[in-house]
């Protein structure tokens, strides 16, 4: 009963988690969809988001705003907002000028601006963590067995919440609207898209601006979730994203979604039942091990190499 | 035009402000437990704000200055210029690099110990640079990860000097062959992905070897790291002020000189000066080799290679291994020099830092990387205040470096190679 | 030397290329043309081991390669152009030719660093190999320059030179003549059949210029849509009313 009950905890642990992996996995996977290359810097985005969080709510507090919701929307729309800009500027700054060139060529200015925004954080916010408040506190208990209670928090519940809303939103923007469409087109065929007059510069503008908006929500989430932020806090996540993009199948979106959830997962299974030293070993090795025997992902639709 | 202009300049500059002013201008601090928040001083605001009208204009204005930038070249006088002959360029090159190795010979008996071992520490990384090179400048295969074998030639040379007692030259070669052969077990999985994929790849096994270092506390010693390791002797001559090892002199004794703690630190220099020409001039041989040329053909075009006959595990296995080579060649000099190490030394910023030197320098030269390694390294030692802005500064560099100039300050010049007639 | 029988390739539920077959002797220029769109470039890929086929064998010297690694199809002396043409661009035009002769220069790292006798002399010979195909095709005067830089003319004939110092016994061309001019076509022309001619070299060629096709092919086999629509010699292909139809219904 207690392992069960011990299993099942790790079980929640992991979905909370996997199901951040994939709000950031889709900012990977929807820029790598459109124009085939890793935004390295993505990890960095979502930090970013998660400070602006910080920043919304200490300033809140310190106008003394108290009632939660409003804080909770602001703090969401300042992240989103911040790190939208800030997708957007780095897809013009370091992105565009490279478009097209050898492959590696986007890829090494992607590094130069991750290392950018980590120092450019650090510097004006110092490198220390610095706490983030809980603002969603409590928890369901459930049965509990020698000591041992399963408890599933209000955090993790909007956390599930959250990442639902946003998954279905995003969903029915690419299925429904116009811009939507137009991404479909572009990941499809970029040359061709161009050519029947869809502007493909805003449409990749677009796919940034919209995979930074929801690595800010992941941001907020985390932040909250795990009670800190410092400079680091993007690279690890980020790499952990997009290990979940590559599991799902890059390109992908419900393949982003499936593949946060099973790394969440198999990371809080290590950490429960081996030691947490070795959860991104684990993570670190699926991602090889998901490469050298299924680069497509579990969802994603075979590559033909053109010659 | 200009109202379409204007319109994009104004949204650009709110997005400057959008994306600078959060998180310049309000700073976060711990208050005991509570965070508060504290505006940032007029300076920043100032900066903030003159930021947005920069880009403001720049945007504004942005078709006249890039035609009035297209200009520019033609105001070069070096532009025009004829290239030197063949013949002439090669003597000269030559005659200036022997120069410059006799000076860093004799270089050291004249300035301080603090100088003398920070050309120790850029020569280390000329090397590894130099076999970072190979690996993407040449092979064009951008590995993300290359501290590992650093690491592994430091790990070699400590554990094997801690449980074993061997010493610096029997670990030299050992700690190389053991990184190489790190490189081409990790490698013969992996190079068949395609390069971005491989970035990524090389990256998580960085991590993973440093996590594993991190964590294997029994034989690494994890966070703590291992000492004492020794410093390389001479013909059995130890450089210490006492004698550790039975059977072995003491460098000061032998000659009848006075005990110097300089005398280790330019002997390390020596040994780290020789062993970077030896990478420079083997790596320069193998570029001119088939096995160098089979290199760059990959990189160039990977399926014109194939149809060649070209097996691109093999080249790309070949490069591999030969980069992890003279990365554990460096990790055992920096072991021997540091005395001390902890996978601190090998995060994945190491490897960033190597990277930026080969991207600076240009991808394939080898003076550039040279060069480069002399400046990233020495840079941030000059200026103080600026080693804070030094990561900063690399990653814009490494961003402006592949918009404008990807090939390089000093671009890969491609050997002349002489023909004979056909009559 | 070559005989590809009931070659088949499937792209997911397409069908690229359907139970083709074909044959090439020594000393014969087979050429394989049909409209757009045919499947004549997946057969060459399947050929040269770049796709793996779904069924059928090819036979090469009486060893069976089909599924063989490309580079090792290539070792054994089947070498192919590209339809654009694939050269290392930053690398000078002769440093192009030596790149495809390490197997002539295979030696090992130890003898190339301290440069041995032996090693000098298989670098001259390889050397002396590349200026004799540069001055062939008329680039020797280029031999530094970087292959990326010159004009498309004579890329194509850098791509073929950079072929014949392999020494392959079977050289398959993919629209060798596409974009270029009728002067530099005619070239092309009396360079394909020289190299029958002069350097004993079977030739397998995909083409669009039919004039090119039907002046130096001894066989043509057509294909339309994946499937072979008919073969044999020029005037036998040229009368064949399947053939006609084919390119007059996609005129």
């Amino acid at each position: 009963m207690q392992d069960l009950l011990y299993f099942s905890q790790q079980l929640i642990n992991g979905l909370t988690i996997g199901s951040t992996y994939a709000l950031i996995a889709i900012g990977y996977t929807m820029v790598y969809g459109i124009i085939g290359m890793i935004n390295f810097a993505h990890g960095e985005i979502y930090m970013i988001g998660a400070y602006t969080a910080l920043i919304a709510i200490t300033g809140l507090a310190t106008l003394g705003v108290a009632w939660l919701p409003l804080i909770l929307i602001v703090a969401l729309l300042c992240a989103m907002i911040v790190s939208s800009s800030m997708g957007w500027a780095v897809e013009r700054v370091a992105y565009r000028p490279v478009r097209g060139r050898h492959r590696l060529i986007p890829l090494i200015s992607a590094i130069g601006m991750s290392i950018f925004l980590q120092n450019y954080v650090h510097l004006a916010q110092g490198s220390r963590n610095i706490g983030f408040p809980a603002l969603i506190d409590g928890s369901f208990r459930f049965g509990s067995s020698e000591g041992f209670q399963l408890s599933l928090s209000y955090m993790q519940i909007t956390i599930f919440i959250t990442t639902l809303i946003c998954m279905t939103v995003l969903s029915l923007f690419i299925s429904r609207s116009r811009i939507g469409r137009a991404c479909r087109a572009v990941s499809q065929d970029l040359g061709m898209a161009n050519l029947l007059g869809i502007d493909t510069n805003r449409i990749i503008s677009a796919t940034f601006v919209i995979g930074a908006a929801l690595a800010a929500v992941a941001g907020l989430l985390l932040g909250m979730y795990y009670g800190s932020v410092d400079p680091l806090f993007g690279f690890i996540a980020g790499l952990k994203a997009f290990t979940a993009a590559v599991l799902g199948g890059i390109g992908s979106i419900p393949g982003a979604m499936l593949g946060g959830l099973i790394l969440g997962v198999a990371e809080s299974m290590t950490s429960g039942y081996l030691s947490g030293e070795y959860k991104d070993v684990v993570a670190f090795s699926l991602l090889i091990l998901i490469l050298l025997f299924k680069p497509t992902g579990l969802l994603g639709k075979p590559e033909v190499e053109k010659i | 035009m200009i109202a379409h202009n204007f319109k994009h300049a104004l949204f650009c500059a709110v997005v400057t402000m959008v994306v600078a002013y959060p998180i310049l201008g309000l700073n976060l601090v711990a208050r005991g437990t509570r965070v508060g928040l504290e505006g940032a001083d007029t300076t920043t605001l100032i900066a903030i704000f003159v930021a947005a009208v920069v880009v403001f204009a720049f945007q504004l204005y942005r078709d006249t200055l890039m035609a009035a930038l297209g200009k520019m070249p033609k105001l070069n006088p070096l532009a025009h210029r004829e290239p030197m002959p063949q013949a002439k360029r090669v003597k000269m090159e030559s005659w200036v690099l022997t120069g410059i190795i006799v000076l860093a010979l004799f270089w050291p008996f004249f300035v301080s110990r603090g100088s003398v071992d920070l050309a120790t520490l850029v020569l280390i990384y000329v090397m590894l640079a130099l076999g970072l090179n190979v690996v993407v400048g040449l092979a064009g295969l951008l590995d993300l990860g290359y501290v590992a074998f650093y690491a592994v030639g430091a790990y070699t040379f400590a554990l094997l000097s801690q449980y074993m007692g061997i010493s610096f030259w029997m670990a030299l070669p050992l700690g190389a062959l053991l990184a190489a052969l790190f490189g081409l077990v990790l490698g013969f999985p992996v190079l068949r992905l395609r390069g971005d994929y491989l970035a990524i790849v090389t990256l998580g096994f960085g991590e993973i070897i440093r996590i594993l270092l991190n964590n294997w506390t029994a034989v690494t010693g994890g966070p703590n790291g291992i000492g004492g390791i020794p410093e390389p002797t001479l013909f059995g001559m130890e450089f210490g002020r006492r004698v550790k090892e039975e059977g072995n002199t003491s460098f000061h004794e032998t000659f009848g000189i006075a005990y110097s703690g300089e005398h280790k630190v330019i002997f390390l220099y020596l040994i780290a000066l020789v062993l970077a020409v030896i990478t420079a001039l083997v790596i320069r041989r193998l570029m001119r080799m088939p096995v160098g040329r089979a290199w760059e053909a990959l990189r160039e075009d990977e399926i014109a290679a194939r149809s060649l006959g070209l097996s691109r595990t093999a080249v790309k296995l070949s490069a591999f291994t030969i980069g992890a080579f003279f990365a554990g060649f460096a990790g055992t000099v920096f072991a021997s020099k540091q005395g001390f190490i902890s996978p601190e030394s090998f995060v994945f910023l190491e490897s960033a830092i190597i990277l930026a030197i080969v991207v600076l320098g240009g991808m394939g030269s080898q003076l550039g990387v040279v060069l480069a390694a002399i400046a990233v390294t020495i840079l941030p030692e000059l200026a103080r205040e600026f080693s804070d802005y030094r990561m900063l500064v690399f990653g814009a560099a490494m961003v402006l470096m592949m918009v404008w100039r990807p090939q390089g300050l000093m671009p890969m010049r491609r050997a002349h190679i002489e023909l004979k007639r056909q009559e | 030397m070559l005989d590809v029988q009931n070659l088949s390739m499937r792209f997911g539920g397409l069908l690229a290329v359907d139970q083709v077959s074909l044959d090439v002797q020594e000393h014969e220029i087979v050429s394989v043309i049909g409209p757009n769109g045919a499947g004549k470039t997946t057969v060459f890929n399947c050929l040269s081991g770049f796709y793996k086929p779904t069924g059928g064998k090819i036979v090469f010297e009486g060893q069976e390669v089909q599924g063989k690694p490309d580079y090792k199809i290539s070792r054994l002396g089947m070498v192919r152009t590209f339809q654009h043409v694939r050269l290392f661009n930053q690398m000078s035009v002769v440093e192009n030719l030596l790149v495809a002769q390490h197997r002539h220069l295979n030696t090992n790292l130890l003898s190339g660093l301290i440069k041995t006798p032996n090693y000098r002399e298989r670098e001259q010979k390889s050397l002396d190999r590349a200026a004799y195909w540069l001055n062939r095709v008329g680039l020797l005067d280029l031999a530094n320059r970087d292959a990326g830089n010159l004009a498309y003319g004579q890329q194509r004939r850098l791509e073929i030179a950079r072929c014949m110092v392999t020494e392959p016994k079977l050289l398959m061309l993919d629209e060798p003549a596409a974009g270029l001019n009728p002067a530099e076509t005619k070239d092309l022309n009396q360079l394909i059949v020289s190299l029958k001619e002069d350097y004993h070299v079977s030739v397998l060629l995909i083409e669009h210029d039919m004039s090119l096709v039907m002046d130096i092919s001894d066989r043509i086999t057509v294909i339309n849509q994946g499937r072979p629509l008919a073969s044999g010699t020029p005037s036998e292909v040229r009368e064949n009313d399947d053939v006609i139809k084919a390119y007059l219904g996609e005129a």
